[in-house]
């Protein structure tokens, strides 16, 4: 994979597929990212955005997550 | 045995079907907050604890530590749970069995139940119950709970594993390096009460979360050794190559992958659900805020058009009566009791308990909203919005509620995980507009606000009434900002929300949101306000003055001694009008004895030594004993208003206390003889109530969610003096446009 073809979940095209590479950020932050389902390797697509830009809705291992635009930025993820 | 589960999975009535007794069923995180238990069907002796949702053991928020808590029997009040159910979404189990493979590994017996199974089907999802039990090493028993399907098969499934518990293989597999450091811990750590060292799922908790519950626990009971032996274990864990960042789930995740794809037979194409249809139109960028705002606009107009009627009914007919036949029946001799029982406990505890229909529908209104799902939507539109000034789309749920009341609004904000955002949403909740302003607002905007057109087409009253709300929010947003630079300033929490699917509103569900706000609204009226009521009539009453009570008898007596003779003397076709003459007379004489009496009262030298603080803003001293009165609720002004400036009857509805109000003079000073309110001092006072804290509830609530008075204190205080403060520009603005 190479790392130009990587960008941040926030950056995803809308409705296409990418895979989580990493997350990163304080623990505090990056834990809960990782908990919810935004692993390495993890397919998500962002879905749609909130009517005033912010936040996002992702979908991750078949439900929806509701994600700032500063927190997805915290998630590394090339096209799947 | 204990009940867990991530939100949203209907665990709440999976509850309900294993006890048979009535939860409270919410689709919103943390709506069960409170301890609930229930004896399990078919098997004597075993009861059954609710727990809050949560998505990981790795605590945060005040409801997941509670529920973290009880598993790990870290709560006094609650033993350890002797099993737990572990409720999983069967439409999303890699997720939900994130939370289930982190409980198995606390030892506790666990039984999986694998509810929502019709969902997973309708989605093409074919779950093996079997299969998954055969992986996890524990009993999985498929289930429909809102159709009782499965039930008794779970029931059985707990007595067994409560008999004959199971020991599951590990499921997850850590590096041998972080085994090694758990080990190590134990050496490092306080033991517990009893002596032993603190159990593996504590020690890998603390481990794991960093600045987490379990560490802020032992660092709490252990000190800095503590504190340096985990920092030293999680240096060397990332010096061998497993940073604890992220280890967790990985790990985790990793496992639960192949268990996942063994038990669940999934479409390759995941179909278009109809969640994502509707949220197509619900969170469509246009349509999204349209509805919303539409949403909302019903929610409010349809708590004042469809109260109302309801409201009158009680008001005239119920509470009115009542009173009327209590003075007419006259079993209460006329004296001190009939004052008491009529204007105190009657009039005040009658004067709240009319706002039950608009508790109800608001009420009702929001649980139809949470049970559907929409509520998550709505906290997702307005995260923007609320992060602007530094809150997020969590709090929107707690300020939703705070317009039916802020106890419910304070109680929601548990599902808040940031400490900071929570006090902030709590302290900035009672400032939204609780239905307990509504009779202010609607006896003063009724009384001194002309029914005249705004700018050719609005309505000068809704206008009025209107503006209180925005008042509230419009001085929420900059408080809710300060407070997050100054006293709660911090990091950004991230904000993370699930968007569970929609789903039909169940009646069930919400009747039981609608009796429970309203039980405890009733529970309220019947021994906070009656209290209340109560000391407001002897504070107004008593010391009584009897020289004062002698003049007013001395007095009214004359009026009706002349009366004989004038009415005699009369020629007969004016009789009418010298009896009629003599009733205002006597009415006169009557009313300002009355007041004589209120200001030799307790009440009313309360009223007379604030004063000073109340002229500039063009109050007399009665306002100032109506707000000192009504500080343990602010409804309770209504009712005082109508004790100060006239006896009888009085509620917002009534003609008699509008025209009382609008005829009260000043008594002295040198406005003598002026009207106290006009529309710059009534709508300084309708400021002043949408402002201020003047609910002991509130506080009280406060007090118990922070655990200290401080905030309590604090809350008051900020409140009170941005209301004084608010009153007086009011006043002075009004002044001055109408100059």
């Amino acid at each position: 994979v190479s790392t130009a073809a990587a960008s941040t979940l926030d950056a995803a095209p809308r409705g296409a597929a990418v895979r989580v590479v990493s997350v990163e950020g304080a623990p505090s932050v990056s834990q809960r990212l990782l908990e919810m389902g935004l692993t390495q390797g993890a397919v998500v697509s962002v879905v749609r955005t909130a009517p005033l830009g912010d936040p996002l809705e992702v979908r991750v291992r078949g439900y929806l997550l509701s994600v700032r635009r500063g927190d997805a930025r915290l998630v590394r993820v090339e096209p799947a | 045995v204990a009940l867990l589960g991530n939100p949203n999975v209907g665990k709440t009535t999976v509850f309900n079907a294993l006890t048979g007794y009535r939860a409270k069923v919410a689709n919103y995180p943390g709506v069960t907050v409170d301890k609930k238990h229930g004896p399990l069907r078919g098997a004597p002796g075993v009861e059954v604890l609710d727990l809050p949702g949560t998505y990981s053991l790795a605590a945060r928020s005040p409801d997941e530590m509670v529920a973290v808590d009880v598993l790990l029997g870290r709560r006094d009040d609650v033993p350890r749970p002797a099993a737990a159910v572990v409720v999983v979404d069967a439409s999303n189990l890699e997720r939900n069995l994130y939370l289930a493979s982190q409980v198995l590994e606390t030892g506790v017996p666990v039984v999986v139940a694998l509810n929502m199974v019709d969902v997973a089907t309708s989605r093409g999802h074919a779950v093996d119950a079997g299969a998954l039990s055969a992986r996890l090493g524990v009993p999985v028993v498929p289930l429909v709970a809102s159709r009782g399907e499965g039930v008794p098969a779970l029931v059985d499934a707990v007595r067994g594993a409560l008999e004959r518990p199971a020991t599951p293989p590990r499921l997850v597999a850590f590096p041998d390096a972080f085994e090694r450091e758990v080990e190590a811990l134990g050496d490092s750590l306080p033991r517990t009460r009893e002596g032993s060292p603190l159990p593996d799922a504590e020690r890998r908790r603390m481990l794991l979360d960093v600045g987490g519950h379990a560490e802020r626990r032992a660092v709490e009971a252990g000190g800095a050794r503590v504190s340096d032996a985990l920092a030293a274990a999680r240096a060397r864990l990332e010096a061998a190559g497993h940073p604890v960042a992220g280890l967790e789930a990985s790990r985790r995740y990793a496992a639960i992958g192949p268990v996942v794809d063994a038990a669940v037979a999934r479409p390759a194409e995941e179909r278009t659900t109809a969640t994502d249809r509707i949220d197509a139109v619900l969170t469509h960028r246009l349509l999204g805020s349209v509805v919303f705002l539409a949403l909302m606009t019903a929610m409010f107009l349809s708590i004042f058009s469809w109260a109302a009627p309801v409201m009158d009914f009680v008001d005239v007919d119920v509470f009115g009566r009542l009173q009327e036949w209590i003075v007419s029946a006259g079993f209460l001799g006329g004296g001190l009791l009939e004052s008491l029982v009529v204007d105190g406990i009657v009039g005040g505890v009658g004067g709240v308990l009319v706002f039950l229909p608009q508790i109800l529908i608001l009420a009702g209104f929001l649980a139809v909203l949470e049970d559907c799902g929409y509520l998550a939507r709505a906290a997702f539109l307005m995260d923007r919005l609320l992060r602007w000034c530094g809150l997020s789309g969590r709090s929107f749920i707690p300020l939703l509620s705070s317009f039916a009341c802020a106890i419910p609004g304070v109680l929601a904000t548990r599902t808040i995980e940031s400490r900071r955002d929570r006090l902030a949403t709590l302290l900035v909740a009672p400032l939204m507009s609780c239905s307990a302003r509504i009779p202010v607002y609607a006896l003063l905007t009724l009384a001194f606000v002309p029914p005249v057109k705004v700018l050719g087409f609005l309505d000068a009253r809704a206008l009025a009434f209107a503006s209180m709300y925005f008042v509230g929010i419009a001085v929420a947003v900059p408080v809710a900002w300060i407070l997050k630079r100054t006293v709660l300033r911090g990091d950004p929490a991230p904000f993370l929300l699930e968007l569970p699917p929609y789903r039909v509103p169940r009646a069930r569900a919400v009747l039981q949101q609608m009796t429970a706000q309203g039980g405890a609204f009733v529970l309220r009226a019947g021994t906070l306000i009656l209290a209340t009521s109560v000391v407001v009539w002897a504070l107004s009453t008593f010391p009584r003055d009897e020289a004062a009570l002698a003049r007013r008898d001395a007095a009214v007596a004359q009026v009706e001694a002349s009366r004989a003779a004038e009415v005699a003397a009369a020629p007969e076709a004016s009789r009418a009008e010298v009896e009629a003459a003599h009733d205002e007379r006597k009415a006169a004489v009557e009313a300002e004895a009355n007041g004589e009496l209120l200001r030799r009262s307790a009440m009313g030298r309360m009223g007379r030594a604030v004063e000073p603080l109340f002229e500039p803003v063009g109050w007399d001293w009665k306002v100032g004993v109506a707000v000192i009165a009504s500080f343990p609720a602010r409804e309770v002004v209504v009712g005082t208003l109508g004790v100060i400036y006239g006896i009888g009857e009085a509620d917002e509805g009534s003609e008699s206390l509008r025209e009382q109000l609008q005829a009260a003079r000043f008594e002295d000073g040198p406005r003598r003889g002026e009207p106290v309110f006009t529309l710059a001092s009534a709508l300084a006072l309708m400021v002043f109530f949408s402002l201020c804290c003047q609910c002991v509830s509130t506080l009280a609530v406060i007090r118990r969610e922070t655990g200290t008075w401080r905030w309590a204190a604090f809350a008051f205080g900020y409140m009170t003096v941005l209301a004084y403060l608010a009153a007086l520009a009011t006043s002075a603005v009004v002044r001055a446009l109408s100059a």
